[in-house]
């Protein structure tokens, strides 16, 4: 757990998960109920935590998924974690996305709304989904920075445009602001340690 | 007994002769004769154990498959896995087992009835494709995951939407003659309910009188509708045409008596086709060309 965000860490090798759940040793992410079946599990380790679950969904052990899978395991996935009725709070970075698996990923989130944070096996965190030009620009300032107090966002974000982009971004979370802490922090951030 | 004869060529441009005259054949026993059959692509394999099932179905008795003498035939339909997929569904033939060992074949004919058969296709094509999609094709590397993807999504189509048993096989041929070039066809049959009975309840209703086979089609093909509620749903078919248009491929899909295409400028066929023979369930033929500079 990391005390100073009050967020507990939660690393999650999809890979593993999809060895374990199915008899044969596939080693691909492929139909929609193998799909649903690792979401599941996903969303059951991520409930167990009491605190705001960063989850690090590594995805480096992936190299075929689906649009079925992509779909269940990214999209519904986030969706879940939006509802009103969500199983506990959750953020999440997808890590070692690689080339093959970028298209299936955009292309899912894209057609419900979302946006998610993806880190590429060199570290680098990109946005994917869909997002507004504001949203974008806050992302990036956040990002490059790391934390932003929120006293200070006026003198970083002078147009109030950016400062609703930033809090539209807390929204779908991509950025967070802990309760009681008041400091936007960029998921690499809070991811960065791990 | 009917007698149906085979054209020498059976693939995805002769088959439909073959189906509408099982369709003619009323509830007759049928014996189809393949005696001057000379080859059978993937369409015409899987087309051939449709209409086998058909003819089965309506008659009552398993119709038979005569083949002619010479091997070559007989021999690829073996390593195509044919006389396998034909096991209850053609009688009066003694079919030779296909022998162990290394194949040239991108995908037997595999029958998809459940989950694990798409895992199963995954995973042989995994360690198959990559030669052929990069040496006969001149595809990237990574088009091996496309070509998985595009796969699972044709299998998947058969599990979600057919509610009944289909098959999928795939190889690849030197298209010399015809087109200049190799080309890699992957072809997916059931006998199922086909688009029009998948997406009825849902749709039907706001097309009215004008719901039937083709605007079926052109629901799932072209707007991606589906019959699950869920918005994440509908994306296969999509996703596999847009592959398909990268390479430059064709992606035909017939259900019914319709028949709805994006051809590509190598190919002479009309983007929509009805008052086809009504086949009960889907098939989807995909055509990947080897890639020619000037579509790089």
């Amino acid at each position: 757990m990391r005390p100073e965000s009050g967020i507990e860490l939660i690393s999650i090798d999809v890979g593993r998960v999809l060895r374990k759940l199915v008899e044969s040793p596939y080693s691909h992410l492929v139909t929609r109920p193998t799909g649903r079946a690792v979401r599941i599990a996903i969303e059951e380790q991520v409930a167990e935590s009491s605190k705001t679950a960063l989850s690090l969904i590594d995805l480096s052990d992936v190299t075929v998924m689906d649009f079925s899978c992509a779909d269940e395991i990214v999209a519904k996935l986030l969706l879940r974690f939006l509802e009103e009725d969500r199983p506990g709070d959750a953020l999440f970075v997808f890590r070692g996305v690689r080339q093959s698996l970028q298209e299936p990923i955009q292309t899912v989130l894209e057609r419900q709304e979302l946006l998610a944070v993806a880190q590429s096996g060199d570290g680098r965190c990109v946005l994917k989904g869909t997002w507004t030009e504001e949203q974008e620009y806050a992302w990036t300032v956040l990002e490059g920075r790391g934390r932003i107090a929120v006293g200070d966002v006026p003198e970083v974000f002078p147009g109030s445009h950016h400062r609703e982009a930033l809090d539209q971004l807390v929204h779908r979370r991509v950025a967070f602001v802990p309760p009681g802490d008041p400091v936007y922090h960029a998921l690499s951030t809070l991811a960065g340690d791990s | 007994m009917r007698v149906i004869d085979l054209p020498a060529t059976l693939d995805f441009q002769t088959y439909d002769a073959l189906f509408a005259e099982v369709m003619q054949s009323g509830g007759d026993k049928l014996l189809f004769d393949g005696r001057h059959l000379r080859f059978l692509g993937p369409n015409g394999m899987v087309g051939l154990l449709a209409s086998g099932s058909v003819a089965r179905d309506r008659s009552g008795e398993k119709p038979i498959l005569e083949l002619g003498a010479a091997g070559d035939v007989t021999s690829y339909l073996g390593r195509m896995g044919f006389f396998q997929a034909a096991d209850g569904i053609f009688a009066g033939t003694s079919f030779p087992r296909r022998s162990p060992g290394p194949s040239d074949v991108l995908l037997e004919i595999t029958p998809i009835t459940r989950n694990s058969d798409v895992h199963d296709v995954v995973d042989r094509v995994q360690k198959r494709a990559g030669t052929i999609l990069a040496n006969s094709l001149g595809y990237p590397p990574t088009s091996v995951v496309q070509f998985s993807v595009i796969l699972s999504e044709v299998c998947q189509n058969i599990l979600e939407h057919a509610d009944a048993p289909g098959w999928v096989a795939a190889q690849s041929y030197n298209w010399s003659k015809r087109l200049g070039r190799h080309v890699v066809i992957i072809s997916v049959a059931d006998l199922g309910r086909g688009f029009r009975g998948s997406l009825s309840d849902e749709h039907s209703a706001r097309f009215a009188d004008r719901w039937g086979d083709v605007t079926a089609l052109e629901a799932a093909f072209i707007h991606g509708l589906t019959r699950f509620p869920d918005s994440g749903r509908g994306q296969g078919i999509q996703q596999i045409r847009k592959q398909v248009r990268r390479w430059a491929g064709l992606i035909s899909i017939r259900s019914g008596t319709a028949r709805i295409a994006d051809v590509p400028e190598w190919f002479d066929a009309p983007p929509l086709e009805e008052g086809l023979a009504d086949f009960p369930g889907t098939q989807i033929n995909i055509v990947l060309p080897a890639r020619v500079d000037s579509e790089t």
